[in-house]
């Protein structure tokens, strides 16, 4: 027992020291550990700059951000979807950065416009459908998906999931709330079985013949591909002639209180970089927001399509509005 | 109730003693209390907004589903968990040796890996359902829908019944064979026998199962979300991660804190109103020999049970796990390491705390100390995240203060002391899992008679000797027990090691989690065999020590 509450005592006292030392970015993030270390430990064999993380989902870590107040240990905060990037800007944890490095290799719509947090990786939300029974020129829009030729043929993954959220709130920014509304009731209409949990499951339900096409991010349509080149399925790129694919990003941002502000902007700077984005993107089959660098051969054998110019913190902006609205239009 | 238990020289003595045994006992039921505290606080700023939008679009849903919910789970879990603890206590049937403790080998699985594991093999995309619409040509469409309320309860069952086969299996070797004998002998029929004198008697053993079992299945996250059932703990994340509201994520959270404690308090006021008749420690020395249909049926029923909650699982994970084996790196020791410490850390903390909080109600028992038990347990029914960002925000603000005032008295900021290390940690996993660790605890208390004592004491026995001879043996298989069950429920845990875990100590579930929240379920099956394996030591050891 003695020895038990010493050992405590020690790791008590030991794990705030962590936050001391000088060379060390501390990185809360709720980008998977499998995506992000291979990158910090290029990082630390480069710049000697050490880099501690933790990984959770976005919501505690925001959380824990403002609970620790000025004396959090964390110096960056990286996460998935533009909104969630927007809510810690809200929630005042992160600090403006003026950095032209970053601004030039990350294109303005995938940044935050008041410079508070980056987009690092670029992901498209777009149509997937099965080969077997769609043809590609059949899918025209996000919007088309409401119409009843699609009745009974449509997959989707829950509304829960930020994605979703992001995707219906550029829905409403460019159709107003009513118009939105409507589009996500008749997805709803057209559902061949209840939302999914996630996008795989999504791809599955599609590919076993439950549905006949489904909205799913692009890597993930990806993971299959590589496992099986053959798959009865193909990627669709909606809203050629209108809008553009929904396009959000994977970011990250420098914590207001950072104890190593400076290390923190070099880790950025570094992330956004042409020797880091090609990995960056590439480990999860993802786009690069540095527009001088290519995604990978499988990546680009995707085709080429018109991405959404709208600034991706409107996702964030209408979140709340977009999670109310299917909630109205019963998609659960 | 006053006297002490160990005769003490002095009644001064007894005063000191009882006193320093319920100050310990409410200083442990306030370091629950605060973070529930915290919780309940929320209640100070409430957004009408989001509170109209919930009560106009999903209450009404998530309120049956989550009444379903606990009504399916408590027949599923108590149909099971009692017909089991019956037919292998006190029957005999082909396999039934090997099935008594094989029966509580699901105890191992996390509800949200067998919850996966269920979809991966059972849902339309699935090798069952493909296969049977291969064989009798059902057209590609045909399908059984399991994502429902259906498909929760089953899962949730599957993994939930071993708490009530456990504590029922406790009674029923308890009662022995005699009174069953007794009531037949009197002319009871064997159903009548068995429904009006063996069941009512293991009640007790029965409900804590129960209750533990439910408290699980309102607080649970993983399997609901893998199913994309919507209940009360969903919303409260949606709350949470969605509008970003902790306030309101809080507050539904305390709403289901209350409809617990309701429940328990009723239930309480039932179970104090039927008195229980002492009973001796009986035993099984013949056990009902089935024959024919019988002892095929009580057989085939365990063994599908068994094969659907655990070996069925087990070998889709084994197999997912071998096709990407590639994964398997140093790590994993790491990761194992973590899992193991932390259990076993929170084990022999929580179940000392349970044990001071058992000792001085029953012993010292005044209204503080009954109310901080009750207190106490409740951490349980509350989702993983809510207790945790209770704890947080409780420990980050006392962190603050502290810093604040060493900074203004030593002039540096000595940055955050508690919150970030393994005592904050701790700290959740004790308010979580106090209740799963009281009720063994309790029992055990309850078995040593003050006429255990006194004849001891009678026999020349020390007061030193009373301890060693007469406590220790008595009290070693419960805090054995609780022990156990709280290492493999923290190993299990999820949501709190997430939120609250030091940096680096990542464990066999946040593993799990990162893979199965990016959809990676097949690789995501080694480090849930790794879990189920580590926590399968316990569990056999757990029923080595229960009564045989």
């Amino acid at each position: 027992m003695t020895r038990l509450l010493s050992y405590l005592l020690v790791v008590a006292l030991a794990a705030p020291m962590f936050a001391w030392a000088d060379d060390e970015v501390v990185v809360y993030s709720s980008r998977k550990e499998h995506l992000i270390k291979p990158l910090f430990e290029r990082f630390t064999a480069e710049t000697g700059i050490e880099v501690t993380y933790l990984t959770d989902k976005a919501g505690p870590l925001i959380q824990r951000l403002v609970a620790e107040g000025r004396r959090t240990p964390a110096d960056m905060l990286i996460t998935v979807d533009a909104g969630n990037l927007w809510q810690a800007g809200e929630k005042g944890v992160l600090t403006k950065i003026d950095s032209p490095v970053l601004n030039a290799n990350v294109p303005a719509e995938l940044r935050d416009p008041e410079g508070r947090w980056y987009g690092l990786s670029k992901r498209a939300r777009t149509i997937v459908y099965s080969t077997e029974r769609v043809k590609p020129e059949e899918i025209t829009s996000y919007e088309d998906l409401a119409s009843d030729k699609w009745k009974g043929r449509l997959c989707l993954r829950t509304s829960k999931k930020v994605y979703n959220q992001s995707l219906v709130a550029t829905l409403i920014a460019r159709h107003g709330e009513q118009e939105a509304e409507k589009i996500v009731k008749g997805w709803v209409d057209n559902l061949a079985v209840a939302p999914f949990s996630n996008d795989t499951k999504t791809m599955e339900g599609v590919l076993a013949g439950q549905c006949d096409l489904g909205v799913v991010n692009t890597y993930y349509f990806g993971r299959l591909q590589k496992k099986d080149p053959g798959i009865k399925l193909a990627l669709a790129w909606p809203n050629q002639d209108s809008s553009g694919v929904h396009v959000n990003v994977s970011g990250a941002g420098i914590t207001k209180h950072a104890k190593n502000p400076e290390a923190a902007r070099k880790l950025l700077e570094w992330l956004s970089s042409e020797t880091a984005q090609a990995d960056f993107a590439g480990l999860n089959m993802e786009y690069p927001v540095n527009p001088r660098v290519e995604p990978t051969d499988l990546v680009k054998a995707w085709g080429d399509f018109k991405g959404d110019p709208i600034n991706v913190s409107e996702a964030g902006r209408l979140q709340g509005d977009a999670i109310r609205l299917m909630d109205r239009a019963g998609y659960r | 109730m006053s006297s002490s238990v160990l005769s003490a020289p002095s009644s001064g003595r007894v005063k000191r003693d009882g006193n320093a045994w319920r100050w310990a006992s409410r200083l442990l039921a306030v370091s629950v209390l605060i973070p529930l505290a915290v919780i309940v606080g929320t209640w100070f700023v409430i957004d009408p907004q989001i509170w109209a939008h919930l009560g106009s679009t999903v209450l009404p849903e998530l309120i049956v589903n989550t009444l379903l919910l606990v009504f399916g789970v408590g027949i599923g879990t108590t149909l099971l968990g009692v017909s089991l603890a019956w037919l292998t206590s006190l029957c005999d049937f082909p396999g039934r040796r090997w099935l008594d403790w094989g029966l509580m080998l699901p105890f191992a699985l996390p509800a949200y890996v067998l919850a996966f594991v269920f979809l991966g093999v059972f849902d339309f995309a699935g090798p069952v359902q493909g296969a049977l619409r291969d064989w009798f040509g059902l057209g590609p469409r045909w399908s059984v829908e399991i994502r429902n309320a259906f498909g929760v309860i089953v899962v949730m069952t599957l993994v939930l019944y071993p708490y009530v086969y456990m504590l029922s299996r406790v009674s029923f070797l308890g009662q022995g064979q005699s009174t069953y004998e007794a009531a037949r002998s009197l002319g009871r029929g064997p159903w009548s026998a068995f429904f009006h004198v063996s069941l009512p008697m293991a009640r007790p053993g029965i409900i804590a199962g129960l209750s533990l079992a439910l408290m699980e299945a309102l607080a649970d996250f993983g399997a609901v979300s893998v199913f994309n059932f919507n209940t009360f703990t969903t919303a409260i994340y949606k709350a949470w991660f969605g509008f970003f509201d902790l306030h309101s994520a809080a507050q539904l959270a305390s709403i289901l804190l209350t409809l617990v404690l309701v429940a328990l308090v009723i239930e309480r006021r039932f179970r104090d109103r039927a008195r229980y008749a002492e009973q001796g420690r009986g035993s099984v020395k013949q056990r009902m020999k089935l024959r024919g249909g019988q002892a095929l049926a009580a057989s085939a029923f365990a063994w599908t049970v068994f094969v659907l909650a655990f070996a069925l699982p087990v070998w889709q994970l084994l197999l997912w796990a071998w096709e990407t084996r590639e994964f398997i790196d140093q790590r994993y020791w790491d990761l194992l390491g973590h899992t193991f410490t932390l259990g076993s850390m929170s084990a022999v903390l929580t179940v000392a705390g349970a044990f001071v909080l058992a000792f001085a109600n029953r012993y010292y028992g005044d209204n503080f100390t009954r109310i901080g038990v009750r207190v106490g347990t409740l951490g349980y029914a509350l989702p993983g995240s809510v207790l945790a960002v209770g704890v947080m925000l409780s420990l980050t603000w006392i962190d603050n203060r502290l810093a604040d005032a060493l900074e203004w008295l030593l002039g540096f900021d000595p940055g955050l002391f508690f919150a970030g290390t393994v005592i904050a940690l701790l700290m959740a996993y004790f308010a979580r899992f106090l209740a799963v660790a009281y009720g063994p605890v309790d029992s055990a208390l309850e078995r040593i008679r003050p006429s255990m004592r006194e004849a001891a004491r009678s026999l020349g026995a020390s007061q030193s000797e009373i301890v060693r001879r007469v406590y220790v043996p008595m009290l070693r298989p419960g805090l054995l027990t609780a022990g156990l069950l709280v290492l493999v429920d923290v190993m299990k845990e999820m949501p709190a090691t997430l939120l609250l875990r030091p940096f680096g100590w990542d464990t066999l579930a946040v593993r799990i989690y990162e893979l199965t929240s990016e959809g990676e379920w097949e690789r995501a099956a080694l480090p849930a065999v790794a879990l189920v394996a580590v926590g399968l030591l316990p569990v056999i050891l757990l029923v080595r020590k229960s009564a045989r």
